[in-house]
């Protein structure tokens, strides 16, 4: 499949067209979404009418923007008009939002043509995709395997060359983990660099939206779209977002990167092997590396399975049978909330409401919620006075490559040490960046993850760009 | 070491959640949960009297838009999605017992 921006490209210039493009997406979609289970809805109908729509500008001489007929993938927690939108639970099914996420819009305007929704772990909590109501979406490269989660579906859509784009949300690691796993580039934004305003919450303080792409550069182009203040979103930055694709080549030489102990302990040897090849490419390229230890690291998990959970016990409670979604009528109110909330939502999402709920409650707040609280903090300001020494961290992404589907689902507590490494960057609300470099055991791809303080996302483009570029892709 | 977490404790948060668990359920995730609160217990090493709580990564203030009059959602179009609707209302089973 080509890039989004030769597309971009191609439909702009009148060689190809928004519809010949979108024909092509849903036949790729339509050749392996029954072995994939990648999309959980396929909007043929929206779709052709917004690649209708740029292909009418475009006849009348008028700019199409910078994704004009780009087919993109829109994970199934992110609200667009109309279209069916589950979050991957019983409790949405055949819900159908009144009005589109922020996000939806931006890609309408610059272009983009949204083809369907992907799959997820259901409310976006998991790590393999395999706690969707709907069933597991598989990895496009090895279909034994999982694509990682929570936003397995969009990753999958990308890897398996159905749409060169796909947006996801962040909570601890729903981009950065499944695009490793699959083998493409991942962001995490800064947190408020994207408005929330339409994502369906699960973490309010952590979540953020961001692209998944094939190249760097169309991860860039993507992000540069989405990024932007909007009043509908309170936590939304009002400062204008970093210019990113005019800074791709800048390289990295002069900087200083940090290779920190606590995001590569724990990583599989092939792993860790291919971050230290990474930094082997950023010296050649100029920069300096720094060994750093940041001891704070090895609390994220535990503070982050507390503050998550306790916010989305919080933010599901919106799930009652009164306004929409599920009902399953009983005598009276409360046993109608209760049999609803029972029968709609799956066991990962029922841990997770109650571990939040008994975090939250009396006796138990300041111990676990309160505590994980002040390790947030701690973590902070750890990272704030590694930042005084290094520009930018370099990582692993995941401790392993793709696991096979079922090894881990029995076992929560081995899920969620998956995301050790993308964790922290959620409590820090700083950004991130996954980009495929080298491969492991069965030729499986390996993630070298990037991380930065807060709206330094043109610094790890540019240093993603390097490894890219020294790992022979684009 | 014991679970932190008793199978009375998670009765109760179930039932505060809203969620019917069977014996069986209960069982599994006192466990499972058990384990996860055990993890945590890691932060207790660190040495945090006097840190301050962090709720939201950029000390997050309040934001407020001038009062002014806009559309809002189309009424019949929410209440088309509710489960139940009545009188350009939601409905919902009785709230309250039998009246005396």
């Amino acid at each position: 499949m080509k890039s989004a921006v030769q597309i971009a490209s191609d439909v702009r210039s009148g060689a190809s067209t928004a519809d010949e493009q979108l024909s092509l997406s849903l036949e790729a979609v339509r050749a392996r979404n029954e072995e994939l289970h990648v999309f959980l809805h396929i909007d043929e109908e929206g779709a052709r009418e917004a690649a209708a729509r740029v292909d009418g500008v475009i006849a009348k001489g008028e700019n199409a923007g910078p994704l004009a007929g780009v087919p993109i993938a829109i994970k199934d927690n992110v609200c667009q008009r109309g279209v069916p939108t589950t979050c991957g639970s019983k409790i949405l099914r055949g819900w159908r939002p009144p009005y589109s996420a922020t996000v939806i819009d931006r890609l309408l305007a610059a272009g983009a043509v949204p083809v369907g929704k992907t799959n997820l772990d259901e409310f976006a909590m998991g790590s393999s995709t395999e706690n969707s109501a709907y069933g597991p979406t598989r990895n496009p490269l090895c279909p034994s395997r999982v694509p990682g989660g929570s936003s397995g579906g969009s990753a999958a859509a990308v890897a398996g060359d159905m749409t060169p784009l796909a947006i996801g949300s962040d909570t601890g690691g729903s981009i950065r983990q499944p695009a490793a796993l699959c083998g493409i580039v991942g962001v995490k934004p800064t947190y408020g660099l994207v408005s929330r305003y339409g994502l369906i919450a699960f973490s309010s303080s952590l979540d953020q939206i961001g692209p998944f792409a094939k190249t760097v550069t169309d991860a860039a182009t993507l992000l540069e779209v989405l990024a932007g203040h909007d009043p509908m979103d309170s936590t939304s930055l009002p400062e204008p977002p970093p210019s990113l694709v005019a800074h791709l080549n800048d390289g990295v030489a002069g900087k200083r990167i940090g290779v920190v102990t606590e995001l590569i302990e724990g990583a599989d040897e092939e792993i860790v092997n291919e971050v230290h090849r990474a930094l082997q490419v950023f010296r050649e390229a100029g920069a300096t590396v720094v060994e750093l230890s940041i001891p704070e690291l090895r609390l994220g998990l535990s503070a982050y399975y507390l503050i998550a959970p306790a916010e989305a016990s919080s933010n599901l409670a919106r799930y009652d049978g009164v306004r929409y979604g599920l009902r399953v009528d009983a005598q009276d109110v409360t046993a109608m909330n209760e049999a609803t909330r029972t029968a709609g939502f799956g066991d990962e999402v029922k841990r997770r409401i109650m571990l939040g709920t008994y975090a939250l409650s009396a006796g138990y707040y300041d111990a676990y919620y309160g505590q994980a609280l002040k390790v947030r903090t701690q973590m902070i300001d750890a990272f704030a006075r590694a930042y005084h020494e290094v520009d930018l961290i370099v990582g692993a992404t995941t401790p392993t490559v793709a696991f096979p589907i079922g090894e881990k689902a029995s076992n929560p507590m081995a899920m969620y040490l998956s995301d050790v490494f993308t964790i922290p960057t959620n409590l820090t609300g700083e950004a991130a960046i996954t980009v495929p470099f080298g491969t492991g055991e069965a030729d499986l791809p390996i993630g070298v993850q990037l991380l930065g303080p807060g709206r330094s996302e043109a610094q790890l483009f540019s240093a993603a760009r390097v490894l890219e570029m020294a790992d022979g892709r684009a | 070491m014991s679970s932190p977490l008793r199978r009375e404790e998670v009765a109760h948060v179930a039932k505060l959640a809203r969620l019917t668990l069977t014996e069986g359920e209960l069982d599994l995730f006192t466990e499972q949960l058990g384990q996860v609160l055990e993890h945590a217990n890691d932060m207790n090493s660190l040495n945090l009297e006097g840190v301050v709580a962090t709720a939201h990564p950029f000390g997050l203030t309040n934001v407020v838009r001038s009062d002014e009059v806009r559309a809002s959602l189309d009424r019949d179009e929410v209440l088309a999605m509710a489960p139940d609707a009545q009188d350009g209302r939601f409905a919902v089973p009785r709230i309250m017992g039998e009246a005396p």
